[in-house]
């Protein structure tokens, strides 16, 4: 129920990101963890072996799923909140003026410094493995995530 | 140069991270079972990355061999790029109402044209709403036959908006296929949407390549004024209302022709939505009755492009070129308001057309600056939207009304043999003409849609609102632009039905190829002839020999003022119109004579010498007897034998109608 509520967080689909409603569920453990919010909830491991697919990000231990744990836990600090009735704000840049730019031709033509950077290269082309390449799945990888 | 100062690596507080693709040393290959039925189809299975339509096969730095077959990757099929489409489109939402007109200003001219249809369309035979397998059942018929249509007839009935179905012959349900399209326009602008970079067609690889495009860490994104106004001009055009405030959101996908990770594009708030697209169709293959249909623009949104891959399969590697990466592109989303691929078909015409009469995008297919995806579903008329498939990899009009057709029927074979249909992605073989499923499935793409934390909201104003002390160069005012607008293709067809007094099917036709309006307006001038008669000899005489020597107009060997002196020959009677024929064809070949001369020298020229024309007729008539005879009697049909004889005796140099008069009087005599 929880990974499915971060699940669709992380899927905002159409539509304005919104801050998940705060889960019913973790209430109950709330008792004495004072200011800093509820407990830590558990990401299953679907969910994560899910990051790994879409980001491609490697939790390569338990230190790294307690980092995402803290930055869920620092993000719920939201629901301290009581946001109904206020407007999004989705850019803290909304004031400011998107500046245009006339169009001119002003840059270009720095082949060979971008080349510098790759590691391989063919006749001025970047050289990249013939696909994408997905992560194997979960049973076939040899990960952390495998033993949780 | 890169923008901004200096670049601050991202904090490394959270999860580590990895830092490059997967590269094919560090992960061992996904092992594939090989479908061998898909084998035998085709050989080589086209790859692309999961998001845009195939590089086209017109490149000419293309060093290496045929493409390769896609190693898996991610599948983005629904994923959230056609948003609200997608719903529209599953299976368990409610259908829209049939009689439902879409509201605006395409109201009106949705219903006229759909009752218009719907009466046209039960007694005309043409591209229909409605598909029935035309296939005779145990018939012998080999499986998935070579073509993509049974034999026999394609069984029809046009069922617009609200019209009825008629029961279907074979006595099978009948099937609604539903077509919408995804076309992306690539915008004619000197430099590229966020970059200085130069936006060209065939150059040295990776020459036009900025900082920012190449993705190098610190540079910032700069949004071109050009490509914005190309966008509010199209969105005018095609009659959506433009968002005065529009964000950009980034969609994040892995390939290795997006150096970023990421595609900014406009995904929440677009820049224009709700607008309507009108198209005609010829109903039937004289092409001498148009019908108009709409289709509904749900939004038109700028992107980035994506570079360049070019698949070396003998070692296994991919070349990315990034030239094209970072072009903006309009891309324009149509509801699914189409019913097979001549529909579409016409509707991209139309569409690329006005693209180019606007000048926003060049629209040349062949190019790569007009891709279009279809998605294709069929379902009962009365039952939800079916399950659909997305079509890629289509590189002209023609393949696409192709492409759409087949799958349509594939879909309803399938679904009549009880299978079911994948939501998935197929690419467009043109050399077999059918379509083959692009990638493994790997499930819905999540792109992670997100806000461009870089770049504020675009603001757009009118008149109104128009702010007293900004810098002209920082406001782009709607109002101005739709001033500005020049006339739209369907203004200019029926400004030369109404100027010229010729058919509405002409004036399309005459739209349809570059250059030729202003050939036919320009023949007019030259000549006393009628429009009504020029406008046959320009579509029937002139394009058919363009065509067959695959010419455009701006090569015609023929220009404007030699046809309009032949027509003005033609006019005063000093030729019939065999002879002008004739002429006509002397002078497709170029050589520079005027058709006066060719008259002369050919002989061409009808016989003006009343006597000698009275004496060849009595001759003609001394040597007939029996069938002199036969028409004193009074039977009259033997008088075009006399004619023909004197036509022959005259070496076709003879008016008809003069020659009929003086037989005539002779015979009464």
């Amino acid at each position: 129920m929880r990974a499915l509520l971060l699940g669709r967080w992380l899927r905002a689909g159409p539509g304005p990101p919104r801050v998940p409603p705060r889960p019913e569920s973790r209430h109950r453990g709330n008792g004495g963890n004072g200011g800093h919010g509820p407990l830590r909830q558990k990401v299953s491991v679907e969910v994560l072996d899910h990051l790994e697919h879409l980001a491609l990000v490697d939790f390569r231990d338990s230190e790294g799923v307690e980092r995402l744990h803290k930055a869920i836990q620092f993000a719920d600090q939201l629901h301290e909140v009581n946001t109904d009735g206020v407007e999004l704000m989705d850019s803290v840049l909304e004031d400011r003026c998107l500046y245009l730019r006339e169009d001119d031709v002003t840059e270009g033509n720095c082949t060979k410094e971008l080349l510098e950077n790759a590691r391989e290269k063919v006749e001025e082309y970047f050289v990249a493995p013939p696909g994408n390449i997905p992560l194997p799945k979960l049973e076939e990888r040899e990960t952390f995530l495998q033993g949780s | 140069m890169p923008y901004g100062g200096e670049s601050k690596l991202p904090d490394r507080n959270h999860v580590a991270l990895q830092h490059s693709m997967p590269t094919a040393c560090e992960r061992p290959p996904v092992k594939r079972h090989l479908d061998l039925s898909q084998l035998r189809r085709f050989k080589e299975q086209p790859s692309s990355d999961a998001h845009r339509s195939l590089q086209h096969s017109r490149d000419k730095h293309r060093t290496c061999g045929p493409r390769s077959r896609r190693r898996g990757g991610a599948g983005a099929t629904a994923g959230g790029l056609t948003g609200v489409v997608v719903r529209r489109h599953s299976p368990h939402s409610a259908p829209p109402s049939r009689t439902a007109f879409p509201r605006g200003r395409c109201g009106r001219l949705a219903a006229a044209s759909g009752a218009m249809a719907a009466a046209v369309a039960l007694a005309v035979r043409g591209c229909g709403g409605v598909w029935r397998r035309a296939r005779q059942r145990g018939a012998g018929q080999p499986g998935p036959g070579p073509g993509p249509f049974p034999r026999g007839q394609r069984a029809v009935a046009c069922n617009a908006r609200g019209g009825a179905v008629p029961a279907g012959k074979s006595g099978l349900a009948p099937w609604v296929p539903v077509v919408g399209l995804e076309i992306h326009a690539q915008i004619s602008s000197n430099s590229k949407l966020f970059s200085g970079s130069q936006v060209q067609f065939a150059a040295p690889p990776n020459s036009l390549v900025s900082f920012f495009d190449a993705s190098l860490p610190g540079t910032l994104p700069v949004l071109n004024r050009r490509c914005v106004e190309a966008a509010v001009m199209t969105g005018l055009a095609l009659n959506c209302s433009i968002n005065k405030k529009s964000l950009f959101d980034r969609k994040h996908y892995f390939y290795a022709d997006l150096p970023a990770g990421y595609q900014i594009t406009q995904q929440r708030v677009p820049i224009a939505v709700n607008g309507c697209l009108s198209y005609s169709l010829c109903i039937d293959s004289k092409m001498s009755q148009m019908v108009t249909k709409t289709v509904r623009i749900k939004q038109i949104q700028l992107e980035q492009d994506s570079g360049k891959s070019l698949h070396d399969d003998t070692r296994s590697q991919t070349l990315v070129d990034l030239n094209r990466a970072g072009v903006g592109l309009m891309e324009v989303v149509m509801e699914p308001d189409m019913c097979c691929g001549e529909e579409a078909a016409a509707a991209v015409r139309e569409l690329q057309l006005i693209l180019q009469t606007l000048g926003s995008s060049q629209a040349v297919m062949a190019e790569g600056q007009l891709r279009v995806d279809a998605n294709v579903s069929v379902h009962h008329p009365g039952e939800p939207y079916g399950v659909r498939t997305e079509v890629k990899n289509i590189n002209s009009i023609r393949f696409l009304a192709k492409a759409i057709d087949y799958e349509i029927q594939r879909q309803i074979e399938e679904l009549e043999n009880g299978g079911t249909i994948l939501n998935e992605t197929r690419a467009f073989d043109s050399k077999l003409g059918c379509t083959v499923p692009m990638r493994d499935k790997e499930g819905k793409q999540d792109y992670r849609f997100m806000p461009e934390p870089n770049l504020p909201p675009l603001i757009l104003y009118d008149t109104k609102s128009l702010p007293a002390n900004m810098n002209h160069q920082q406001v782009i005012n709607i109002d101005w632009i739709h001033e500005r607008l020049p006339d739209l293709p369907s203004v200019k067809r029926k400004k030369l039905v109404e100027k010229y007094g010729i058919l509405p099917e002409h004036s399309f036709t005459l739209l349809n190829e570059d250059g030729l309006a202003e050939f036919f307006e320009s023949v007019v001038k030259r000549t006393q002839m009628k429009p009504k008669k020029v406008i046959g000899w320009i579509l029937n005489d002139l394009l058919s020999y363009l065509k067959q020597h695959s010419l455009t107009v701006k090569e015609s060997p023929v220009s404007s003022f030699l046809l309009g002196d032949l027509l003005n020959l033609l006019e005063k009677k000093e030729i019939s119109s065999t002879a002008a024929k004739q002429v006509f064809a002397e002078l497709w070949k170029g050589e520079g004579k005027t058709p006066l001369e060719i008259v002369k020298e050919q002989k061409l020229g009808l016989l003006q010498d009343q006597k000698e024309l009275e004496q060849i007729c009595q001759a003609v008539i001394d040597g007939q007897e029996n069938e002199v005879m036969a028409i004193k009697a009074g039977n009259q049909k033997v008088l075009n034998k006399l004619i023909g004889l004197v036509q022959k005796k005259t070496q076709g140099r003879s008016n008809p109608v003069l020659v009929k008069q003086l037989l005539e009087k002779k015979l009464s005599e």
